[in-house]
């Protein structure tokens, strides 16, 4: 592997090695082999663990415990037909499942799954540090509306319009929180790298979520909401519209729908453990008793990504237990629930971490 | 129950002959039925021996003997458990009700009868008359709750349908059903302004039956499609329907040969209609 | 808005607004089969809601006319096809009134049994429905573990789960099979903490009462005017229950209360019934500790005739509110008409009175806790 490694960098040159080559094979590592089967054994997961809290079993006929079940998915809807109602305004149609997928991926990019490299030419385990990450992700994270409103909009129904409506006003609602959430921890870090701030709730010893609870909790209320699930999942409400804006979807593009959904879901889990979870740290960073928690015996900061990734399952098994337990929000009392309460939280919060910032 | 019980037969009039003919419960008219022949053959021989007081002594002890095992019959009829008994099937009787009094006090001849059909009382009133008793009924003797209204088709009648109200008193529980008679052509006053809850029943009875209601606020079918012809409860009205294709799908279907018509080929192909671009 | 001269109003909107024509239906997630509502909506607040029905009519009342009277019991199954033993008992009630059938009393005790087990399996298909309608999807696998359980009863009764057919004029046709008085104590005695169970996911939910609470409300005064029975009247503070009121079959005899609760809104309905469930739990054990021994079937004429002259309304309380069968008899084997008082049907007039002005959410949440069943309602 090194070997190989050494002979590309070798054969391109360092300027090219390290800004396009390297990049470009962690990109392809981190697409095809993170997140896109961790998408489809994602709703897998969700499958099962809903149905162990429902009292069924889930699916369990597609390979030992249905672990094929997602292929066969894929398979479905890749081979449907693709339909293109006759009235439908083709350009936005066809781009509304595209700019919900693609923003998601882009993020990807920054969100620092493990240690940077130990020493010189390691492994880090991130695509990039750009040092205004958080603002590229909270840039991006807007996008996915836009996917849903020329969506909705595009299929020429009502429901999808009424879907797309919903989606548009509940997007900018909690865009607002989940900014001025992401505020607090910026605060405390003093740096917009995504490594950066992982490393400086490092050196504070503990982490975000402790000075920043409200926070925490307004960026997750926030991040269901933006991610379209429940008990926030209303653009899509199915027994209101049908299935909102992607009710005349289907084959290939409904599943980009989908997979934007569960990567929206990924995306916003990996935020919430890189800015309050201690992103690959190990609980209480600081406490030197607990350093064999770090799984240095594993080569390469691996020990990092299993921490990231535990954080992150959790995150992820938060959202299905909200879909097994909670009923829907009514579209006036999501609005209230985001503009009354969210924001002025995420405000007093912001202003109580400002006052410590200046005075302590 | 059990009083009314043995003197059954009597009261029943002409009904107990087709009893009799095909249930088990006509066992005693059959019994009494058997008795004739015999009387008979003993009033001929009384006859040709001219012992005419042996005959009427013969007669006397058969009817009594008859009596009594009619007797013993109902009483062991009446011992038995009401379930073991022959039905006892209801009949009309003229009602003898307050509430019928009153409403006769009120609306006069408009009130054409009131009768009791196994409790339930009935009344029948004069079409122009309905919206008077209705309003009466509510407002005056408190049957707030309107149960239903349906309609009943007597083709042989002279008018021929029968709007049947079925209204509810939640206070003191009774239920009281009153009858309209109307005509082919004739409307009745509708009671939604009364009730409320009259709106889409009537609007059941003018779809199933072709009785329309004067001042319905929407007096449109409600169970078929508007440009349904005809009314499926009607006696006249085929059961196994009409041939609808050729209404609604002019363009697919020959007339009269839709799929219903019964012959289900009435089908012409042809490419679907292009809808504008 | 190029025109310089305003027209508004004060309270009009400050743009050009277009009331969009909306078609809730018939076919839909939330319409419970083919209900079709044309809605006038102005953002997602309904300012008006048309119902359109019909669309499952298949002229039962029609076909009432042409069978005897045994035969016709099949098609009551089929209207409220979710509580066919309480449309069952309507009917044969209806045909013992006018030919004057006394049914004995273990037949009375199986019938009350059979009801209360089918009103409990048609409220755990409302609240699994209504529950789903709203967003929470857990309870739906929940009531359908328990409604398995009952329909399996039924079936080991019957023969059927859904249709019936399980009551005839006279009385019952088939005794209690062996080993059902156990499996169904031993259901109706689990069955309150399975309601608990409900109602630990629903009752204290803070999203679910605030979907709930002030949401199509019925006022008792509205409520009676349209003629709305069962729970959805006692939801709105009139404990009308004809159970109580003309206690038919074996009801006068067991104990129970009818729950009445007095805001006439969506959460109210929803506590009326999840009480219900109890209660008829608790009359089914009380059935099953009472039952009589004896006859199943009164004595009764092969070829039942009706009256030349004759005519009966019979109404039971369904799960859906007081069920009712007019049948007019002139003296043939059938029904000369057999007119149904289809609740639901009944009950859905008020839809448009309860959902004017609120939201397109709301409006779910109302088809919900009307219940109805469009087998009934088209009939």
């Amino acid at each position: 592997m090194s070997g190989l490694l050494a002979a590309m960098l070798e054969a391109t040159g360092p300027t090219l090695f390290h800004y396009v080559l390297v990049p470009l094979i962690k990109i392809a590592i981190v697409l095809f082999a993170g997140v896109l089967p961790l998408i489809m054994y994602l709703v897998l997961a969700e499958r099962k663990v809903l149905g162990f809290m429902q009292a069924r079993v889930g699916p369990n006929r597609v390979g030992l415990w249905g672990l094929l079940q997602p292929i066969a998915d894929v398979m479905k809807l890749l081979v449907k037909e693709d339909v293109v109602p006759r009235r439908a305004v083709r350009w936005a149609f066809v781009l509304g499942p595209c700019l919900v997928v693609a923003p998601a991926f882009v993020i990807f990019s920054v969100i620092p799954f493990g240690p940077p490299a130990a020493t010189e030419g390691g492994i880090s385990w991130f695509v990039t540090d750009i040092n205004v990450a958080l603002l590229m992700v909270l840039a991006l994270a807007t996008l996915p509306v836009y996917g849903i409103i020329l969506g909705g909009w595009g299929s020429n129904s009502k429901f999808s319009l009424l879907g797309g409506l919903r989606s548009a006003a509940q997007m900018i609602s909690y865009e607002v929180p989940q900014g001025f959430a992401l505020v607090g921890p910026l605060l405390l870090a003093g740096t917009m790298s995504l490594v950066g701030i992982v490393e400086a709730q490092r050196d504070l010893g503990m982490w975000f979520i402790v000075p920043q609870f409200v926070a925490f909790f307004v960026f997750l209320v926030a991040g269901v909401a933006e991610s379209n699930r429940n008990p926030f999942d209303l653009p899509e409400a199915e027994s209101e519209l049908v299935a909102g804006f992607h009710t005349e979807y289907t084959g290939i593009r409904f599943a980009l729908f989908f997979l934007g959904e569960y990567a929206n879901m990924i995306v916003v889990s990996s935020v919430a453990v890189t800015l309050f979870l201690g992103g690959w740290l190990r609980p209480f960073p600081s406490v030197e008793a607990l350093s064999f928690l770090d799984l240095s015996f594993l080569p390469a900061g691996l020990g990092g990504v299993v921490w990231f990734s535990l954080k992150l399952f959790v995150f992820l098994f938060v959202y299905i237990w909200f879909r097994g337990t909670f009923p829907r929000y009514r579209f006036d009392q999501l609005m209230a629930l985001g503009w009354k309460w969210m924001i002025p939280l995420a405000l007093v919060n912001l202003f109580l971490t400002g006052l410590v910032k200046v005075w302590v | 129950m059990s009083d009314r019980d043995p003197e059954r037969p009597d009261a029943k009039g002409d009904a107990p002959s087709e009893d009799a003919a095909k249930s088990p419960g006509g066992d005693d008219g059959a019994e009494a039925g058997g008795e004739a022949p015999q009387e008979d053959a003993a009033q001929a021989e009384a006859a040709a021996k001219a012992k005419a007081e042996a005959v009427a002594q013969a007669k006397a002890a058969a009817a009594e003997k008859a009596r009594l095992a009619r007797e013993a019959k109902a009483r062991e009829e009446a011992a038995k458990p009401a379930w073991e008994r022959d039905p006892a099937t209801p009949e009309w009787e003229d009602a003898d009700d307050p509430l019928a009094r009153a409403l006769k006090e009120e609306l006069g001849e408009a009130l054409l009868s009131a009768r009791t059909y196994a409790g339930d009382l009935t009344l029948g009133v004069e079409r122009g008359a309905v919206r008077e008793l209705a309003r009466s009924l509510k407002e005056r003797h408190g049957f707030r709750l309107i149960l239903d209204v349906c309609g009943v088709d007597y083709p042989d009648r002279d008018p021929r349908f029968e709007v049947v109200y079925h209204v509810y008193d939640i206070q003191t529980d009774r239920r009281v059903r009153f009858k309209v008679e109307v005509g082919e052509d004739e409307e009745v006053p509708s009671v939604v302004s009364v009730w409320r809850g009259a709106d889409w029943p009537e609007r059941e009875v003018w779809d199933m039956f072709g009785v329309r209601f004067a001042e319905h606020p929407d007096m449109t079918r409600i169970l078929m499609w508007e440009g349904f012809e005809g009314h499926p409860l009607r006696k006249d009205f085929p059961v196994e329907g009409i041939d609808t294709g050729s209404a609604i799908y002019p363009e697919y279907y020959e007339d009269e040969a839709g799929p219903v018509a019964g012959t289900g080929t009435g089908w012409k192909p042809q490419p679907p209609p292009t809808t504008d671009e | 808005m190029t025109d310089a001269t305003d027209s508004r109003q004060p309270g009009d909107h400050l743009f050009d607004v277009e009331e969009m024509e909306l078609n809730f239906g018939p076919q839909h997630p939330a319409t419970h089969g083919v209900l079709r509502l044309k809605l006038k909506i102005d953002g997602e607040r309904i300012v008006g809601c048309y119902p359109i029905i019909g669309y499952l009519h298949r002229g039962t009342e029609k076909l009432f006319e042409l069978h005897p009277f045994f035969q016709n019991v099949p098609h009551t199954d089929r209207m409220d096809y979710v509580a066919a033993a309480t449309n069952n008992l309507a009917y044969v009630g209806a045909v013992e009134k006018l030919v004057g059938l006394t049914v004995p009393p273990r037949a009375d005790w199986i019938r009350t049994i059979l009801c209360e087990l089918q009103r409990i399996s048609s409220h755990l298909l409302w609240l699994a429905t209504h529950a789903i309608d709203i967003g929470a999807m857990t309870p739906f696998f929940y009531t359908f573990r328990e409604r398995e359980v009952i329909l399996d009863l039924f079936e080991e009764y019957c023969g059927a789960r859904l249709t019936l057919n399980c009551m005839r004029p006279g009385g019952q046709p088939y005794d209690l099979p062996v080993g059902w008085v156990e499996k169904c104590r031993a259901f109706c005695e689990e069955f309150p903490e399975r309601i608990e169970e409900y109602e630990g996911l629903l009752t204290e939910n803070r999203i679910w009462k605030r979907r709930t609470i002030g949401v199509g409300v019925l006022d008792p005064e509205v409520a009676l005017d349209y003629g709305v029975t069962g729970p959805m009247l006692r939801g709105s503070g009139i404990g009308y229950d004809v159970r109580k009121a003309r206690p038919y079959a074996a009801y006068d005899q067991v104990e129970f209360d009818v729950p009445v609760r007095h805001n006439g809104d969506t959460y109210d309905r929803y506590l009326v019934r999840m009480e219900e469930m109890r209660q008829a739990n608790r009359i089914v054990l009380q059935g099953l500790e009472k039952l009589p021994e004896g006859p199943l079937m009164a004595k009764r004429p092969r070829v039942m005739k009706a009256p030349k002259e004759g005519e009966s309304y019979y109404s039971v309380e369904g799960p859906k509110g007081e069920i009712g069968f007019y049948i007019v008899g002139q003296g043939k084997p059938e029904p000369y008409r057999c007119h149904v008082r289809a609740p639901s049907f009944i009950n859905l007039q008020a839809l448009p009175d309860m959902v004017e002005g609120a939201l397109m959410a709301d409006l779910v949440a109302v088809i919900g806790t009307t219940d109805i069943v469009l087998g009934e309602v088209d009939r």
